[in-house]
């Protein structure tokens, strides 16, 4: 059975193991949800209304009822009813994840569109000053955490410029392609600064230990320039580890970037989540945990086809 | 100058400061078309690195070239200096003007690239093909390597074919450009035997169609004795001794290439084998050991079912006395390692009996060592807590007498004085494999296995380590199983042979009947494939026959093969 | 161990992330200890915001508290959430790890899928989960990082101890009858400790700034103890006035985090057979 396949065949069990873990976990949060949801009005309601809440959101079942029906319910594509909302999970979700997406696709594209060839130059002068610039650039980049740099951008451009991040209503993207951009810029380079400095650095050190490699030796002893090596014959192998990280970076850009949403105030993903385990908000939570872990196993599993078209040697593997 | 290449007073060196960290020291030689010169030398001899600095890409392990010229006669007739050319120029001249093949054929190739695309890349690079020309062309050129069904092999990615298939590959990639040089450094050294007389086939029968310079590099002077025209022989950076190959050979001037012709192993069809034997009136059997089969399952399918067995090894028998050698010969997969590793109970038998003539002084009367001294010892362990692990291991303390013990042994195997607080890592090779050794003597067993014990070796080392374990065995009385794949080796140290293929024995007797007088085909045919100084100027047959598969459905049994009886304790397989 | 501090001291990375490490857990210890210039609680109405200063190196906050006094307590409370968790984690993975590569089979497969599960969450979503059901504290925090963590360990010690576990010294470990206790406490966890103490300082790192994440989101360290993440929280609406606020703690987070990232490399190029010898 090939890599790739059999990747797919695990995807639905850990799914599964995933789903009830969350279950189990949300459960074991002290306080009711009904309680949570309407805080000290809950104490006006009558034993009735309360029974009749409990029995609208499922709640008087036992856990294994509980999962069970909301599992399938799950599997039709209902994540059931958010009580803060009063709307559909699924709606709420959607309505929050193209902003989260489109943060996460900005993000790995200034990553990679400035880490992957800053790497590939580092390499090929090793040990020269401009190789240490990238190296130190790059050290220090990955060592300041996302929201420092956050915080370190507003302060530089509303201190040094006196001008402020537009921190207004979210304009979504469909609604005006430049404010929208205006907003996500300050957001995206957050989250691109860390992001870049890793591809930099694994990037290089991929490339220096393919660059040593017994096959280069070979395709330098044909003849072939330089720039053929490198491009040709070291950077497709190179490339295979800065799939992978950037693969596991961008699955957890999808889980929204909690922090950087919190700080230039976008209502993302993580907004949502945080917003809901500090409400208590039990079908939201699940829901927007799945949907998210749901998300981060697809792009794995991209990785994984990814892997196989870069490498035969994965492709081919039977074992 | 009249030839191909002419170096002189080649100089390089490592590092920042190549002059203080130099490893050639002045080589000169010179090489005709059509001339084949073989560099012989033992490692850290700087033969690669002189190799290596002819087409410069010594510049990209961090040398430099210090001193000297290497004058190189193109195709046009011009002569340029390589050790002073510029990069731009050495991109004209690697592929197109010299061709390299290399000792890893399975790291040598790019595992992301297919095999066609790498052929195809210098046709079109070095003769501006086109892309369907240049498919064509390499599937000619797969084709003139004797690879069967070359188109398709062209889609296979390289780890999709065996090492010696790589090696035809690289050969077909180097040969691609057309050169006037070829460089073979090390082509056929981790490759099997027969695989090893295929590729130097094919690289002296390009020898006699072309007019292609030839260097090749190795470590074993009996190996190019086939089809060099001159031998070079260095040591620590410099050439000791070179001439035509057959003065160098019968009448060598040098000490040190004396000693390589002498104290190194070398084939002769079982002149050479032991005269010691310590067969008959009263010899004690030491090890027993009657149909033993160990096999591994194949699983496939999603629920990884039971699908087949591979026949690892299938019914080997064979005696072995005390004080005896018993020679496991065979090549990679033929499983003779497997059968050494269920004697010591890392494989577990599916079936067969192994018997110890006696119970050893603390029930394990069967020790082991493994090809690697860098893998069999525990970096991180000191050399005392090494030799102590098999005391420990029986319950035993670490007192005086076990210090003594292990004294006296390090001493035995000649080990330096103070060795016992030291680490592996501050040993040479040789001197970690007699480590090994006196690791397996702490519990004083009495058969010895060993598993490719000293392939791992230099030439001139293997031989003194071969040396110590002759004395050990006359000492202690042990009997060994001596695993390898080396006829050469086994020669010198085996009083009996057993040559196993796909599992099983195909022939077993004393060394100098086998080797003499071999019975079976396969024996024949690994006889032959075995280079060596009396097969001079002869070449060997290119044959491509493969070895069959092991894997069989579950519940196959194989048919008994009778034996054939060839003289007193020499049987084989008969063949029908 | 002295050659050890030694190769870290003549590695030029090394050397930096030593001093760095060592002059922050030096500032914890006297925060720890309690040897601060001012009480890092002490309100101070009449010296509120003061830019730095020689009576405050750092200035003080919004209460007239000083900064350097609260940073080094903040960098103590940082220090022992970071330590501890890392310490959970890799005693955990370590543990989990090796006995699922020697034992195998089932044992193995049900240790990886568990392991899968818990990979399958971004590390700060699944950090927030568990915090929800404890509720925010310091404890917490060890907790919450300590279980994003110890998969991570358990792969990077199961990886390496597969492949040990085929190596010809512990072949011949076997043939000599050596026991499994042995085998696994000389053979493999020997040998597991140079990957082990990279990922360790690598993780130290990380998990200064998940803890500081925590805290910045008010799910960590609870005022009005002090804390990195804290810190920046409480400077986010006054560093237009007092911007020593934002950059003293956002400085000590990126060295400190600098520091273990520099020294983990280090660590990396020392332990790593390959990188030894070309550096020697």
């Amino acid at each position: 059975m090939s890599y790739p396949l059999r990747r797919l065949l695990v995807f639905p069990l850990v799914m599964l193991g995933v789903s009830v873990f969350v279950f189990i976990a949300i459960r074991l949060v002290p306080g009711d949800a009904i309680t949570a949801m309407l805080g000290t009005e809950s104490g006006l309601l009558t034993p009735a209304q309360r029974e009749a809440l409990t029995a609208y959101f499922g709640l008087d079942q036992n856990w294994f009822v509980q999962f069970w029906r909301w599992l399938s319910r799950v599997l039709q594509g209902d994540l059931g009813i958010s009580t803060t909302y009063g709307k559909p999970v699924m709606t709420i979700i959607l309505e929050h994840f193209p902003l989260t997406l489109e943060l996460a696709v900005l993000s790995m594209l200034i990553a990679i569109g400035i880490g992957l060839p800053a790497g590939i130059f580092a390499a090929t002068r090793k040990d020269k000053p401009s190789d240490m610039a990238v190296r130190v650039i790059a050290m220090v980049g990955q060592s300041t955490p996302g929201f420092v740099v956050g915080l370190l951008l507003i302060f530089v451009l509303s201190v040094g410029f006196g001008v402020l991040p537009q921190m207004g209503t979210f304009v979504p993207l469909t609604e005006g392609i430049s404010r929208n951009l205006a907003q996500m810029i300050l957001p995206a380079l957050t989250l691109g600064t860390a992001f870049a400095a890793a591809v930099i650095r694994i990037s290089r050190s991929a490339m220096l230990d393919i660059l040593r490699e017994d096959f280069v030796r070979t395709a330098r002893s044909k003849g072939l320039s330089r720039r053929r090596v490198i491009w040709r014959h070291a950077l497709p192998n190179a490339l295979i580890p800065v799939v992978t990280l950037s693969g596991v970076e961008f699955g957890y850009l999808l889980g929204g970037a909690v922090l950087v949403e919190q700080i230039f105030a976008l209502p993302g993903l993580g907004r949502v989540v945080l917003d809901a385990i500090q409400q208590r908000d039990y079908a939201l939570v699940q829901g927007s945990v799945l949907f998210i872990a749901f998300n981060f196993m697809v792009v794995n599993l991209l990785v994984d086809l990814a892997y196989a078209a870069l490498d035969p040697r994965i492709r081919f593997e039977t074992k | 100058m009249t030839g191909l290449l002419s170096v002189r007073d080649l100089r390089v060196g490592f590092g920042a400061h190549p002059e203080d960290n130099e490893v050639v020291h002045g080589v000169s030689f010179d090489l005709g078309p059509g001339e084949t010169l073989a560099i012989v030398g033992e490692s850290g001899s700087g033969k690669s690195v002189t190799a290596m600095a002819i087409n410069r890409l010594v510049d990209f392990g961090g040398g430099r070239i210090t001193g000297g010229q290497i004058e190189f006669a193109a195709g046009d007739g011009s002569v340029s200096d390589l050790a002073r050319a510029e990069e731009n120029m050495l991109e004209t001249i690697r592929g197109r003007e010299i061709g390299m093949i290399f000792q890893e054929p399975m790291t040598s190739l790019n595992p992301v690239l297919t095999v066609g695309t790498q052929i195809e890349e210098v046709f079109r690079l070095q003769h501006g093909m086109t892309r369907a020309d240049a498919r064509i062309a390499a599937r000619e050129a797969l084709e003139r390597v004797r690879i069967p069904d070359a188109a398709r092999r062209l889609t296979y990615a390289p780890h999709q074919l065996s090492g010696g298939m790589l090696q035809r590959v690289m050969i077909a990639i180097a040969l691609a450009g057309n050169p006037r040089l070829l460089i073979a450094d090390e082509p056929t050294t981790a490759l099997d035997v027969t695989i090893q007389a295929q590729i130097l086939g094919l690289l002296a029968e390009l020898k006699r169609d072309t007019d292609t310079g030839m260097i090749f590099i190795t470590h074993d002077i009996g190996l190019v004795a086939g089809f060099a025209d001159r031998v070079m022989v260095m040591q620590e950076g410099r050439v000791v001794e070179q001439g035509p190959l057959d003065r160098v050979l019968d009448a060598p001037e040098h000490p040190y290439t004396r000693h390589l012709l002498e104290a190194v192993p070398h084939f002769s069809d079982g002149k050479s084998a032991r005269r010691d034997g310590a067969r008959g009136g009263g010899a004690r059997t030491a090890l027993d050991v009657e149909g033993l089969s160990v096999r591994f399952p194949v699983r496939s399918g999603l629920l990884k079912r039971h699908s087949g067995n591979v026949h690892a090894v299938e019914g080997v028998s064979f005696d072995l006395m005390r004080g005896e050698t018993l020679g496991i010969v065979g090549e990679s997969g033929s499983g003779k390692s497997t059968t050494a590793r269920a004697i010591l109970g890392l494989e577990t038998p599916a079936r067969g009996r192994i018997e110890t003539g006696d119970a050893g002084e603390a029930g394990r009367p069967v020790q082991m060592v493994f090809q690697n001294p860098n893998a069999s010892l525990n970096p991180r362990l000191t050399v005392e807590q090494i030799l102590a692990e098999p005391y420990i291991a029986v319950g035993r303390r670490i007192d005086a007498d076990a210090r003594a013990r292990m004294a006296g042994l390090l001493e035995r195997v000649e080990l330096p004085q103070g060795s016992l607080a030291r680490y592996p890592h501050e040993f040479s090779g040789g001197q970690r494999q007699r480590l090994c050794i006196a690791r397996a003597l702490m519990l004083n067993p009495s058969v010895l296995v060993l598993d490719e014990a000293v392939s791992a070796l230099d030439v001139s080392v293997q031989a003194r380590v071969l040396d110590l374990l002759v004395d050990l065995q006359k000492e202690f009385h042990l009997a060994y199983l001596f695993v390898t794949h080396d006829m050469a080796v086994v020669e010198r140290i085996a009083h009996r042979i057993a040559v196993v293929f796909a599992g099983q024995i195909v022939e077993i007797g004393p060394t100098a009947e086998v080797l003499a007088n071999p019975r079976h085909s396969y024996t024949r045919q690994l006889i032959a494939a075995v280079p060596s100084l009396e097969r001079r100027h002869s070449a060997f047959s290119v044959d491509t026959s493969a070895i069959p598969s092991l894997v069989r459905p579950v519940g196959w049994e194989p048919a008994p093969v009778p034996w054939a009886e060839a003289g007193a304790d020499h049987r084989f397989r008969a063949e029908g | 161990m002295m050659e050890f501090l030694r190769d870290i001291a003549r590695h030029p990375s090394g050397r930096i992330g030593l001093i760095i490490v060592v002059a922050f857990v030096l500032a914890g210890a006297l925060g720890e200890a309690g040897v601060t210039p001012y009480g890092p609680l002490v309100q101070d109405r009449i010296a509120r915001l003061q830019a730095p200063s020689a009576a405050h190196w750092f200035g003080t906050d919004l209460f007239g508290r000083d900064v350097l006094s609260r940073l080094m307590v903040g960098i103590s409370q940082s220090f022992i959430v970071s330590f501890s968790s890392v310490g959970v984690a890799s005693a955990a993975g370590t543990l989990l790890g090796l006995s699922a590569a020697w034992y195998g089979g089932l044992w193995d497969g049900i240790v990886m899928r568990f392991m899968d599960v818990l990979l399958a969450f971004p590390a700060i979503l699944l950090a927030l989960l568990i915090i929800a059901i404890f509720g925010p504290s310091g404890w917490t925090s060890i907790l919450a990082i300590a279980i994003v963590y110890t998969p991570i360990f358990t792969r990077v010690v199961r990886g390496p101890a597969l492949s040990l576990k085929h190596r010809d010294f512990v072949d011949a470990a076997r043939t000599f009858g050596s026991s499994r206790r042995y085998i696994m406490s000389r053979h493999l966890a020997l040998n597991l400790v140079a990957p082990l103490t990279v990922q360790i300082t690598l993780a130290l790192a990380w998990a200064l700034v998940t803890e500081a994440g925590l805290s910045f989101l008010g799910l960590g360290t609870q005022p009005p103890n002090a804390s990195l993440g804290l810190m920046l929280s409480d400077a986010r609406n006054l560093m237009e006035m007092a911007p020593w606020l934002l950059l003293v703690p956002a400085i000590a987070l990126m060295l400190a985090v600098l520091g273990f990232n520099l020294l983990g490399d280090a660590l990396r190029d020392i332990l790593d057979p390959k990188t030894r010898r070309a550096l020697a």
